[in-house]
């Protein structure tokens, strides 16, 4: 039955080119949404995405307090010209290594809450983490 | 001083009292004034032959490279010479922390290769940089041999008493230098029973005494641990840390802090912060350093001369 095997082949190719026009369709939007964003996304960058770096300058840390949605990951830098270490005042983190001038620190803050730190070579500097949460 | 001074006769500590007052003037200065020597005139000699003479290194910092000293190995290594070349040598050295910048091995291996130079025996205590290895271990397993805890211990010398204590472990924060209970609770033991004639010398890295708390420059602590020491005639506390020296009388205790062989740090509250003080280069060999400490047997005070290691 020859006929019949062409005809459900010619149904078989046209759904795929069906879905071959959806995909390319489909395709052609993404990358105009991509397109578009990349020109809309600094400025809607600046708004959305905010401060998520401590900086370490004449012992003190900058900013003192620093409020952040959970999942963020906040990066601490020396600027000094003698070493910093960051502790956790209630080991809710691992303790950074000894940061030399303009070594780095990064933790991932994925729980909610308050977070008292200090530096575990000078104790006297210490600074705050406040964590909020994505659902409020 | 009151006639009544004068007409007690044998009371030697309020003439070293008065002499001391007199002395002040040169004690508190801190921009490196040489304090001379305390003792009675004439008798200060015939002491001499049963003296004790040690030494006072501290904040070494070998591996710091920053623009206040690129070379603080090489400063170190000048420090050192003036020791060799001292005309009577010392009996021992005592080093009050921060021997190493980082607590690198590699920076353990120079302190030791150039303060060796010196074929001295030298007594450690450790400073908060030289706790920076993960695990801890490369202070107490060169320097920790015999010591309790973190790193204390004590020692006899010429019938002196020698007390190491360590201040910068455990630091709370916002807190300042901390002993603890473990090491508080040793320290009265071990001075249990001794004479209260028995010359008593305590090092440790933080100033025991509060200097600048704003600075973290103080020891929590430490007023229990002065409490024990509160009965002997002669105490002497020598502290680094603060990179300058210092020096208070309070009583029977004298406090001394010693300047740096790696690079200076500014006067409470002079600067922002007390990180290391750049200086023009002619100037900062002048405000790097080691002290001399002398002790003349049936004196109270030791004397303490502080030596820069240039002018």
């Amino acid at each position: 039955m020859p006929a019949s095997k062409t005809t459900s082949v010619a149904k078989t190719m046209s759904i795929s080119n069906t879905l071959r026009s959806a995909l390319v369709a489909a395709s052609l939007g993404a990358a105009t949404a991509v397109m578009l964003a990349a020109v809309v996304l600094p400025g809607w960058a600046q708004n959305a995405a905010p401060a998520t770096a401590v900086s370490i300058d004449n012992f003190t840390f900058g900013p003192q307090s620093l409020t952040v949605k959970a999942g963020t990951t906040v990066t601490w830098t020396n600027k000094d010209d003698i070493p910093h270490g960051i502790g956790s005042s209630n080991n809710a983190f691992a303790k950074s290594k000894a940061l030399d001038t303009d070594d780095s620190y990064s933790f991932t803050f994925t729980a909610p809450g308050t977070y008292q730190y200090f530096c575990y070579l000078h104790p006297h500097m210490t600074g705050t983490i406040v964590v909020e949460s994505t659902n409020g | 001083m009151s006639s009544s001074d004068r007409d007690d006769g044998v009371n030697r500590r309020k003439v070293l009292e008065c002499m001391t007052w007199v002395g002040t003037g040169v004690l508190w200065t801190v921009s490196g004034g040489v304090p001379h020597s305390l003792g009675l005139m004439g008798e200060a000699q015939a002491q001499e032959a049963r003296g004790l003479t040690f030494l006072q290194i501290s904040d070494s910092h070998v591996g710091f490279d920053k623009p206040a000293n690129p070379n603080a190995l090489g400063t170190l290594e000048e420090g050192i010479a003036k020791v060799i070349a001292l005309p009577k040598k010392p009996s021992f050295m005592i080093h009050t922390g921060d021997i190493s910048h980082l607590s690198l091995e590699s920076q353990f291996d120079d302190a030791d290769r150039i303060i060796g130079q010196s074929r001295l025996d030298v007594h450690y205590v450790p400073g908060e940089h030289d706790f920076l290895d993960p695990d801890q271990k490369f202070y107490r397993d060169r320097y920790g041999r015999g010591t309790k805890g973190a790193g204390w211990y004590s020692f006899d010398a010429n019938g002196v008493h020698f007390i190491g204590l360590v201040n910068v472990l455990n630091l709370k924060a916002g807190g300042l230098g901390f002993l603890g209970d473990d090491q508080l609770a040793w320290l009265e033991d071990d001075l249990k029973g001794r004479s209260a004639s028995t010359p008593i010398v305590v090092f440790a890295h933080i100033p025991l005494w509060t200097i600048y708390p704003e600075w973290g420059w103080g020891t929590d602590d430490s007023a229990q641990a002065l409490s024990y020491l509160k009965r002997f005639g002669s105490v002497t506390v020598l502290n680094g840390h603060i990179h300058q020296v210092m020096q208070k009388v309070e009583g029977n205790v004298t406090f001394h802090t010693a300047r740096s062989t790696a690079f200076p740090q500014p006067a409470p509250g002079s600067a922002p912060s007390p990180g290391p003080m750049k200086v023009p280069d002619g100037e900062l060999r002048k405000m790097l350093g080691i002290a001399d400490v002398t002790f003349k047997q049936n004196e109270q005070r030791l004397a303490i001369i502080d030596s820069p290691l240039q002018g």
